[in-house]
């Protein structure tokens, strides 16, 4: 090959990687341009307040001094030990915690025996299919004044010629059936545990339908197979369950009790929704409140101390999803 | 244990109603496979081989007829009750467990008189690994072996907990040619060993050929020709399986059958003794070639490929159904060089007639 023809065939390859990366500069210019309204959205409303929220906790006497302008505060952690301090911090971390403990674990559980049974249904399943996910797009105060009514001791109605009579809620009446007195489960003077029964009942129900979608999904990817070759091992049912359906859908399993975690220590409407914005029923206002409860009572008036709080939450979630994460790690196998 | 199947059919109802059309996948289908041999169900993809060993299985119902294992009538017997072992075709192992505990899976899923100790489980298993040759691998996942160690993981599982029947769907497909090669041996060696009655389904008539006791060749959901391996090559009973068998595949000529003579394009190219006169398709094994300067057959010379032992003719002739003639003759031949035809008598017993519209045998003496 003459030098001239090595110089031509070089010049041809700069051309052509030259058009290649204007081609790619252009690509990521209008890919930036597209995703712009996306971007300027999230930094306002998300990126802002992080950065916000980190600075208002980690300056001290935020919160009493925040209206006079041009003051320098100093920075330290006086929010985060105030929050600690509190009293009512413990009770919130207490119910979120407890509330997670209970609810993850049985919706979990509860969620795999229900996708194994719609999965292994044929008929009507379309319909099935609408009715379990209904909670999902169902606004949860709405759920929950419907859970409220249900789990009422007494709730009132009007009889012949517009007369109050008393009615207990559908619950009580079920109970009422087997010979149970009415169980005091929300309303004024009830027990602690009651409302934490209610709640639970409430956030497990809630949380189906989402869990229920993703391990469905997770068995119907599985191959049928597998299945075959334990019939043919003459395989026992429960067995089947425990030794292939299971580990085959560990990792479905971890995504969504990783997501329930999440979710539970984020619970606030559903309570809203049942007690209202008390936290707890009458006569005992903030009984149920959570973490996030906790930081919306402070974010009016005591910003520094909630944006502490939010942190603190934010710690909690990220060591249990990392713990979750290694569990689920060694757990799974793919 | 022997296996009877007796009018055995599948139907596959249609999925669209309107549009009818039900699929007949196995079509009356009688046969009884002594015990311990290995037999091989033969046929092009579709022809129902699968459903028919599936349905042996217990993993489908069939529609209509009986199986039989020894004397007992298992038509009815769920999968979980039939006892069989099955390797399917691409092995189904469990991903999640080692290969230690897929093989003791099966033993592990035994309830009542025949549950074993834990010590009998893991002798039992490390003797179905050792017959199979993977008794290095057992704390491996299936994801760290090759297809080939996968295989016999799949073989180890079936046979560990002493199958009545073994069955096999396309044990070989997922293996390259040369572990196909070593892999099909060790079917052979395995199910000598173990005495099991093994039936293996495969579209590959080499793979049939090479291990089995019998093969029944099946088309379309019907069988075809059951025998062994030799008989069916040599004695086919129709034109379908005179193309299935053999490589290189049969030459199919246009002929014709007139006063006891064979014509191919004019010439009298064998005596068929016992023939009626009619138009014929006749059928050439490759082997059935004599290299004969005054021999009738003639054909165009197009290439000669040396094979070391043998040396393979490809030529082509007017009445052939496909564009080239292949045939096999001795490397001791020689072939001129430059010439443009070349000519053939033929061996009358590799030589088969079949009639023209149906296709089946026509037998004359030999």
């Amino acid at each position: 090959m003459s030098v001239s023809k090595l110089t031509l065939k070089r010049d041809r390859f700069e051309a052509k990687t030259k058009q290649f990366r204007t081609k790619i500069k252009f690509d990521q210019w209008k890919g930036w341009v597209y995703l712009a309204p996306c971007i300027a959205l999230l930094l306002v409303f998300t990126g802002w307040p992080i950065v916000n929220t980190l600075a208002m906790a980690f300056q001290n006497g935020y919160d009493t001094m925040e209206w006079i302008s041009g003051i320098d505060f100093t920075i330290g952690i006086d929010n985060f030990l105030k929050v600690i301090s509190y009293s009512g911090f413990k009770d919130c971390l207490f119910n979120t915690i407890l509330l997670c403990v209970i609810t993850v674990p049985i919706s979990t559980i509860l969620a795999l025996l229900i996708a194994v049974c719609l999965n292994s249904i044929k008929f009507l399943s379309r319909f099935l299919q609408t009715i379990y996910f209904l909670p999902y797009v169902t606004n949860s105060i709405a759920i929950g004044m419907v859970f409220a009514a249900m789990f009422n001791m007494v709730g009132t109605a009007f009889g012949g010629q517009n007369e109050l009579i008393q009615s207990a809620g559908i619950i009580n009446n079920i109970l009422g059936i087997f010979g149970v007195e009415p169980i005091n489960w929300i309303n004024e003077g009830s027990g602690y545990w009651e409302n934490i029964f209610v709640m639970s009942f409430y956030i497990i129900w809630n949380a189906l339908p989402f869990k229920i979608l993703i391990l469905l999904g997770g068995l119907q990817s599985v191959n049928k197979q597998y299945y075959d070759a334990a019939k043919i091992d003459s395989t026992p049912k429960w067995r089947v369950f425990t030794k292939i359906t299971v580990p085959l859908l560990s990792p479905m399993i971890a995504y969504v009790v990783i997501t329930g975690f999440i979710g539970g220590f984020k619970e606030y409407s559903s309570i809203v929704g049942i007690f209202g914005d008390d936290m707890g029923p009458t006569g005992d206002p903030r009984r149920l409140n959570t973490m996030v409860g906790y930081i919306y009572n402070f974010i009016d008036e005591r910003q520094g101390q909630a944006s502490a709080a939010a942190l603190i939450l934010f710690g909690i979630i990220f060591i249990v999803t990392m713990i979750n994460l290694y569990v689920s790690k060694k757990k799974t196998h793919f | 244990m022997k296996v009877v199947l007796q009018n055995l059919t599948k139907i596959f109802p249609s999925r669209n109603k309107k549009a009818g059309g039900e699929v007949v996948a196995v079509n009356d289908f009688t046969f009884e496979i002594p015990d311990g041999k290995l037999v091989g169900l033969l046929g092009p993809s579709g022809c129902g081989k699968s459903t028919t060993l599936y349905m042996i299985s217990g993993l489908q119902k069939p529609t209509g007829g009986k199986i039989f294992f020894g004397e007992d009538d298992v038509t009815e017997l769920s999968a979980e009750n039939r006892g069989v072992g099955l390797v399917f075709q691409n092995y189904a192992l469990y991903p999640h467990m080692t290969v230690k505990q897929n093989i003791l899976f099966p033993l592990e899923n035994l309830r009542g008189e025949d549950r074993l100790t834990k010590e009998e489980m893991l002798e039992r298993a490390i003797y179905a690994a050792k017959l199979v040759q993977i008794d290095d691998l057992m704390e491996r996942k299936p994801s760290e072996l090759s297809g080939g160690q996968q295989q016999r993981v799949a073989i180890a599982r079936a046979l560990v907990k002493m199958p009545r029947v073994l069955l096999l769907d396309e044990p070989l497909s997922n293996l390259d040619a040369r572990l196909r090669l070593q892999t099909r041996e060790e079917i052979r060696r395995i199910q000598k060993e173990t005495g099991i009655t093994t039936i293996f389904v495969t579209h590959d008539q080499e793979e049939a050929m090479s291990i089995s006791d019998m093969i029944v060749v099946m088309k379309l959901g019907v069988v075809q020709q059951i025998g062994k391996p030799q008989e069916v090559y040599d004695n086919p009973t129709n034109l379908f399986v005179a193309k299935f068998l053999g490589t290189p595949p049969i030459n199919v000529f246009d002929g014709e059958v007139k006063d006891g003579k064979l014509y191919i394009g004019g010439a009298a190219v064998l005596d068929v003794p016992g023939a009626d006169d009619q138009e014929v398709v006749v059928g050439i094994r490759p082997e059935g070639f004599v290299l004969d300067e005054n021999g009738p057959l003639v054909c165009n010379l197009k290439n000669v490929e040396v094979m070391g032992r043998d040396v393979s003719i490809v030529s082509g002739h007017d009445s052939s159904l496909s564009p080239i003639v292949r045939s096999i003759i001795d490397a001791d031949n020689k072939v001129a060089v430059g010439t443009e035809t070349v000519s053939f008598t033929l061996k009358s017993h590799k030589v088969f007639i079949f009639n023209k519209e149906t296709e089946e045998r026509i037998y004359f003496e030999v």
